[in-house]
């Protein structure tokens, strides 16, 4: 049993000894048949050379940046809940995005200048249109490749809006935000705005008709900022609407570098903090407020997590082969004069479209000027006080609880209820808005009058918030009353004999519920391969049982 | 908690159990979504030199992609330890004396060290916020002309001729009732700020305001088409309404009462100019707007 020779184990520094051993070994010849604790025996030759030169590299690595202190890093254990892959659901999506996005910088051309089309795609042959707008009509239909990577990268923006706004959720119904976590939490609203802020800006580069309708709406919603509106407009635009044409470049740099570059260093202190704090765990067993329960990095959490990033770039990419998004050369290049029926946003804009539909005309003049509230309330305010609530929320909640403690262990949501029902309302609220969105649509298809729908939306907006936080509650606290439901039970098997005596007993563990109520142990450092059998195909000492389930030759 | 360092797992240990019940049917389902992978990373190898349809590309591309990953998570997830493990979590704050060290190597050795020289801070405190200002001068300023009074004024002049976004002049008898055509000044085509409707209503039916009576003539009226909620296009005529509808956020507008707005989020009426009609037939503007034309400002 290679284990019972650890003559590394007693020496000071096993990493060392084990790469000097291994070379020794290699040099008179097959001597330790038995192996390194933590070797395998099966295959040995090819693999142990494999080993050292793998030692031989971390040492040479280890010499010049003492990577040997990140062991910590190697065994940092993730929690094992589907809930905490949200985040790098929206992780992955920002590496897709980069990707795609720098194939498309390659072809696309950030200029509104006017040039004729000439290019392969016949029904906008011979239309004078923006430079912008001819280079991304060539990238649809000219670049082999890419109309994918052009779709792929807009459903990736969807999919990383979405992604954090949900992963956001998770943190607030689980309460991960609270003390020591608030400052990583403003981190991530942050990231929220400049996730919505970027990909705003990036289906208004094209230059087709609806984009260039978007940049309109947000040129009259800086107009609307009193006293500094007018100069602000006239300063991002480069003058009076629709500007000189410095728009689509200005927009371009940030697009491609100035707010990607924020978002990669936010992501990167995301994660710092992250590392730093460690995770926080739902409560179970063995998980206490001084322990993290789950997988460690090496390498269970590498092969699952790099495996969802491949998996993510799959699906994206599948959303970019087969289902059409922001074809602009059905919606014709941007003129000024010109607009399109039924004009919608990407969804993470509609809860701001929504509320320029729903307001209603409220303009205030007096003392000389004009404030246009029915665009200064929705369009700056509402966001404003939107995300200047998510930044306060962890201190507001410690403030009103007077819970100053710290915490890593989550709360379930209906533990507390008052928090999850001004979550639910709050989504309600966001909700409404969005759908307020399509209010022209809504009616059309409803073959209602627009007034009635938009009045019903009014009133919606302002009492299903309440309606929802109030179930939410009253939910809440009946399932407080039941506090096992909703955790797994072994299910229970009831079987009545001939003499119709009944006799009930567990049923099998299904996979999972053996973790569960092992009590945790730290990461070893070795792994006793030849003893540990993992799949019993590949190892011939192993006695494979007809259920193929791991029996250890002892 | 034991230290971290040289532990050797024990192999009859339940942890190190790979979480799949049947590993061998777990390592039968990575081995074939590998090599799904691999098909279709190579189906597109061959798809693209064939310049297949980009559904074609973008379909294998993503298949050989996402059968990869599956299979890598799996292995992860299926066939490695299955722990649970865990790490110790320590307070990330300092012992109290080493926190009051690193506040007083900050703090105290700066108020000593700096402090002493109240004179020099105080202008170093001057030149910051003096270079903080100045240096927003080239950040704003330089992005954009002043508004100074652009925004009150139009292309539209006395006397300017009605044309269409390509040029073409309009003349009186070019439009039938219920017509309705988008014109620029004469030199302007195109303008966005300068966009006007012009549209042809039954004379008879027109709501004339006081002042405004030989605005209209011949049942002609002229519109700003830029909407004085958000700035969309008001693109959306109904003739048998006679009401203009802005399709952004649904403002609407009646055209024979000087384009009120009667629903929706627009606070004023679309600003009316005035027309007349020369000599040779052709529709002039009788003066520029005489209204800021758009969505809102401050200095409006």
């Amino acid at each position: 049993m290679s284990s019972e020779t650890p003559v590394e184990d007693s020496s000071p520094n096993p990493r060392v000894e084990a790469a000097r051993s291994s070379m020794t070994r290699r040099r008179e010849g097959r001597l330790a048949a038995g192996g390194l604790p933590g070797m395998p025996r099966r295959g040995a030759r090819s693999k142990r050379s494999n080993q050292s030169i793998m030692d031989q590299a971390l040492g040479w690595v280890d010499d010049r940046l003492g990577v040997s202190s990140g062991r910590s890093l190697v065994d940092k254990i993730f929690p094992d809940h589907w809930s905490f892959m949200l985040g790098e659901i929206a992780l992955y999506s920002f590496v897709v995005l980069v990707a795609t996005g720098i194939f498309l910088s390659l072809y696309f051309d950030p200029s509104s200048a006017n040039v004729v089309y000439h290019g392969v795609y016949k029904p906008l042959r011979g239309q004078t249109m923006g430079v912008n707008y001819a280079s991304t009509i060539n990238i649809s239909f000219a670049v082999r490749f890419g109309l994918v990577m052009r779709q792929t990268h807009h459903w990736a923006a969807d999919v990383f809006v979405g992604a954090i706004a949900i992963h956001m959720c998770r943190i607030f119904f689980t309460g991960a935000f609270r003390k020591p976590r608030e400052l990583n939490w403003a981190v991530g609203v942050t990231l929220l705005i400049l996730a919505i802020v970027n990909g705003f800006i990036g289906y208004s580069l094209p230059g087709d008709l609806i984009s260039g309708t978007g940049l309109r709406i947000m040129y009259s919603i800086m107009l609307s900022i009193p006293v500094i509106g007018t100069y602000l407009a006239f300063f991002v635009f480069g003058g009076r609407y629709p500007g000189n044409g410095v728009i689509i470049p200005r927009l371009f740099i940030l697009h491609v570098f100035v707010v990607p570059l924020i978002i990669a260093a936010l992501i990167g202190a995301h994660l710092y903090f992250l590392v730093r704090q460690k995770h926080t765990q739902f409560p179970g067993k063995g998980r206490r407020e001084d322990n993290v329960v789950g997988s460690p990095m090496w390498p269970n959490f590498m092969f699952k997590t790099m495996g969802f990033q491949l998996m993510v770039t799959g699906v994206l990419l599948a959303l970019g082969a087969f289902f059409e998004i922001n074809p602009i050369w059905k919606f014709g290049p941007y003129l000024p004069y010109k607009v399109s029926y039924a004009v919608q946003p990407d969804w993470y804009m509609g809860w701001l479209d929504g509320a320029l539909r729903l307001m209603p005309s409220w303009e205030f003049v007096g003392f000389g000027h004009t404030i246009p509230l029915e665009i200064t309330i929705p369009g700056v305010i509402m966001p404003g006080l939107t995300f200047a609530l998510f930044y306060a929320w962890p201190f507001l909640e410690a403030r009103f609880t007077g819970d100053h403690a710290m915490h890593h262990l989550l709360d379930r949501p209906r533990d507390r209820p008052l928090r999850t029902a001004v979550g639910g309302g709050a989504l309600a609220f966001y909700f409404v808005l969005f759908a307020a969105s399509s209010t022209d649509v809504t009616a059309n298809f409803l073959h209602l009058s627009l007034n009635l729908v938009l009045w019903s939306f009014r009133i919606l907006l302002i009492v299903l918030p309440f309606v929802v936080g109030f179930v939410t509650y009253q939910v809440c606290l009946e399932l407080m009353k039941v506090p096992d439901s909703g955790k797994r039970h072994r299910a229970m098997i009831v079987e009545r004999s001939a003499e119709g005596e009944y006799h009930g007993y567990s049923a099998e563990a299904r996979p999972g519920d053996g973790a569960e109520e092992l009590e945790p142990e730290e990461v070893p450092t070795y792994l006793p391969v030849d003893e540990l059998v993992g799949v019993g195909a590949a190892n011939e000492e192993t006695e494979a049982t007809s259920k193929g389930v791991r029996q250890a030759p002892r | 908690m034991k230290e971290t360092g040289q532990l050797v797992a024990d192999p009859d240990d339940p942890r190190l159990e790979p979480y799949a019940r049947n590993p061998e049917a777990a390592e039968r389902v990575v081995a074939a979504s590998f090599i799904v992978g691999i098909l279709c990373l190579a189906a597109f190898g061959a798809a693209y030199w064939q310049a297949a349809s980009e559904p074609y590309l973008g379909g294998f591309m993503a298949g050989g992609m996402f059968a990869l990953g599956f299979g890598f998570t799996a292995w992860g997830k299926y066939l490695m330890p299955r722990g649970p493990f865990e790490e110790a979590r320590h307070s990330l704050a300092r012992p109290e004396p080493e926190r009051a060290a690193f506040q007083a190597a900050i703090v105290d050795r700066g108020a000593v060290a700096i402090g002493r020289r109240p004179f020099l801070v105080k202008l170093l405190g001057v030149a910051g916020g003096i270079a903080g200002v100045v240096m927003m001068f080239p950040l704003l300023r330089s992005l954009g002309p002043l508004p100074k009074h652009s925004m009150f004024t139009t292309g539209w002049k006395r006397g300017s001729r009605l044309v269409t976004a390509r040029g073409r002049p309009i003349k009186a008898d070019d439009l039938e009732v219920g017509g309705i055509i988008t014109v620029f000044p004469e030199g302007h085509e195109g303008s966005a700020q300068d966009q006007t409707l012009l549209i042809r209503v039954a004379d008879s039916a027109i709501t004339t305001r006081p002042g405004r009576e030989t605005w209209g003539p011949a049942g002609y009226l002229a519109y700003s088409k830029i909407c004085t909620h958000a700035g969309c296009p008001v693109g959306l005529y109904e003739e048998e309404t006679e009401q203009l509808l802005c399709p952004c956020h649904q403002s609407l507008f009646n055209v024979l009462d000087a384009a009120t707005p009667v629903f929706g989020p627009a606070p004023r009426p679309l600003p009316q100019l005035p027309l007349m009609i020369d000599r040779d037939g052709y529709i002039r503007s009788q003066s520029g707007y005489l209204v800021p034309v758009g969505p809102g400002f401050w200095e409006r």
